[in-house]
């Protein structure tokens, strides 16, 4: 849609954009740049500048077996949280857009975990799954040495991926309920009337209609889980045991501010980068166009 | 409700109360083991029902952490973060929406791509603007040759420095800088009707006069929206304020702060000081959450879609 209606003010526009345009550039545009400058240059050890060294840094990390099997945990970690939080919130939702007496307030609790910052919800998760205090540590009594997240990989990757899918369900839940409301009362009426039970209506009429939804929220939710997992490794596993737990977003953290090597630490995030637009990419183009039930 | 069926009711309700524990279970355990005594909160399993150290728990944590002055940290980024996006975006928005000007599309795309790529992933770099955020203009003027004429002409060599680590300006800047609000504002300005901005143009008032008198009054819910989104998330921000940082005694937020709570691997394991500080840590955004929820939701929304 134009709109007709349109200031013409010389100057104006330019001097109302230029603070939020100058931050954009000095904090998202020059960084970017310099990400991509320090991927394809080392710095020399004793001072004198970077030198061009083409894609030596990045057949670095890619010849780097544990980098492979840091990615590959990286997308298991994303692909379980994405699964099981929106799991667990198309649920709540499909159930609270029945409003039944009361479900109001289940509504707004669900909501919670939105606000929660990782790192506090994962000082309360260690406390919870820790294996001499809490609650899941219980059963170490009865079979000891059953449960233990500090020397098991495979507990502490299942610990941080519980905690960062229960901290998503707020915001997945959000979403599916409000796509459920959007459906008109009448198709579901329809669907009633031609016998089909809730379930079968979930399944055959509201999960169809959503699907719009649904893909925004995989690609979302992927990238969250990409990218916003730093604070929940930090404060419950530092990323260990043995690398247990280390996630993309983590080794860049950790050779990049810990190693110093600015440049495979760059050419690290030039990879997640390419990654996350790729993602957005195809929620723009190929979910956009692919999913239309207008 | 579309049928009578008292034993789906039943099912929904048992689902739905389900739900409610989940995501209860890792408030309630906080709260719980905040309130109890150390000897209380080393039993395994630990108990479901409350006892009475909070407030002293609380105290304790509130000293081991000095969550006083962390406290007011995270209190003046969060507004910062909230007050600068939701005047920026507003302004930026009307700028793109109201006015004809050639760069417009340009300058919007410049901004919306912002949103593609989280802070997290271009960490390192975003870290090194940081140390002189006025690199960039340094290195225009050198591209330019205006350093070198400047010292030909005067003898001054010029070097723009602007050290933004550990200040409230680093903390609250880059988290300013995307495109989040700005296009929630595009979004709902584009739906302002055409004969308002006639009518006010009839009426004599110029653009700004505009933007003061009509647009802002009738963006009210859109900002209130915003401004719980950028609250929130400012708030619960770890990674940026660990990095810019060094100096965490003076300008350290809570959040940084819940690792130091966490009982040291040897040490006491006195998870209740830990739980009682988590407990007022997560407080605030919480609490903004469930009073704002009708406005943010739609904000929420209308800002992703």
């Amino acid at each position: 849609m134009e709109r007709r209606a349109y200031y013409k003010n010389g100057g104006l526009p330019w001097l109302l954009i230029a603070p939020q345009l100058i931050l954009v550039l000095v904090f998202f545009y020059w960084p970017t740049t310099q990400a991509l400058y320090w991927a394809f240059t080392l710095e020399q050890p004793w001072g004198g500048g970077n030198t061009w060294v083409g894609f030596a840094n990045f057949l670095g990390i890619f010849r780097d077996g544990q980098y492979w099997a840091m990615v590959g945990r990286s997308a298991f970690y994303a692909i379980a949280t994405t699964a099981i939080s929106m799991v667990i919130a198309l649920t709540l939702a499909a159930f609270v857009d029945r409003s039944l007496k009361g479900t109001k307030l289940f509504q707004s609790v669900f909501v919670w975990p939105y606000a929660i910052a990782a790192p506090a919800a994962g000082v309360a998760f260690r406390f919870i799954f820790s294996p001499d205090a809490g609650l899941v540590g219980a059963i170490n009594q009865i079979w000891p040495g059953l449960w233990n997240p500090a020397i098991n990989g495979a507990h502490a990757l299942a610990m941080v991926i519980v905690c960062h899918a229960w901290l998503g369900i707020g915001y997945n839940f959000i979403f599916f309920l409000a796509a459920l409301q959007m459906i008109p009362r009448s198709l579901s009426e329809a669907g009633a009337m031609d016998g089909a039970r809730p379930f079968r209506r979930m399944m055959d009429l509201q999960l169809p209609l959503i699907t719009p939804t649904v893909f925004f929220l995989i690609i979302m939710n992927l990238i969250s889980s990409f990218t916003d997992s730093f604070g929940l490794i930090d404060v419950m596993t530092e990323g260990g045991p043995i690398g247990s737990t280390e996630v993309m977003v983590y080794n860049i953290y950790v050779d990049g501010f810990k190693g110093l090597d600015y440049s495979g630490a760059a050419a690290q995030s030039i990879v997640l980068m390419l990654l996350v637009i790729a993602l957005t990419f195809v929620q723009f183009k190929w979910v956009e166009k692919r999913v239309h039930y207008n | 409700m579309i049928e009578r069926s008292p034993f789906f009711d039943f099912v929904s309700y048992a689902a739905m109360i389900l739900g409610l524990f989940l995501v209860l279970v890792p408030f309630w355990i906080t709260f719980v083991a905040g309130s109890m005594s150390l000897p209380e909160v080393a039993r395994v399993p630990i108990s479901m029902l409350p006892s009475g150290h909070l407030f002293e728990n609380i105290q304790t944590a509130w000293v081991r952490a000095d969550l006083g002055p962390k406290m007011v940290n995270s209190l003046i980024v969060a507004s910062g973060v909230t007050i600068g996006k939701i005047t920026l975006a507003a302004l930026s928005a009307f700028s793109i929406v109201f006015f004809n000007y050639r760069a417009r599309m340009l300058c919007f795309w410049l901004i919306f791509i912002t949103l593609m790529l989280p802070l997290e992933v271009r960490i390192v770099p975003t870290y090194s603007i940081a140390a002189n955020a006025l690199l960039p203009f340094q290195f225009l003027l050198d591209t330019l040759g205006i350093t070198w004429l400047i010292e030909t002409v005067s003898g001054i060599r010029v070097g723009l420095e602007w050290n933004l680590l550990n200040s409230y300006t680093g903390l609250i800047l880059p988290l300013v800088a995307t495109a989040t609000g700005t296009f929630l504002y595009r979004q709902f300005f584009m739906t302002i009707p055409d004969e308002l901005v006639e009518a006010s143009k009839m009426d004599g008032s110029g653009p700004l006069r505009f933007f003061w008198d009509v647009l802002l009054p009738l963006s009210r819910t859109n900002m209130l929206a915003l401004a719980t989104i950028m609250f929130v998330s400012s708030w619960n921000q770890y990674l940026w304020p660990l990095l810019i940082t060094t100096d965490r005694t003076n300008y350290g937020t809570v959040v940084m702060q819940l690792k130091a709570l966490i009982p040291a691997q040897n040490g006491t394991p006195d998870w209740n000081v830990t739980m009682a500080g988590a407990l007022i840590i997560m407080l605030p955004p919480l609490l903004v959450v469930a009073l704002m929820q009708r406005w943010f939701v739609r904000g929420l929304i209308s800002r992703d879609k």
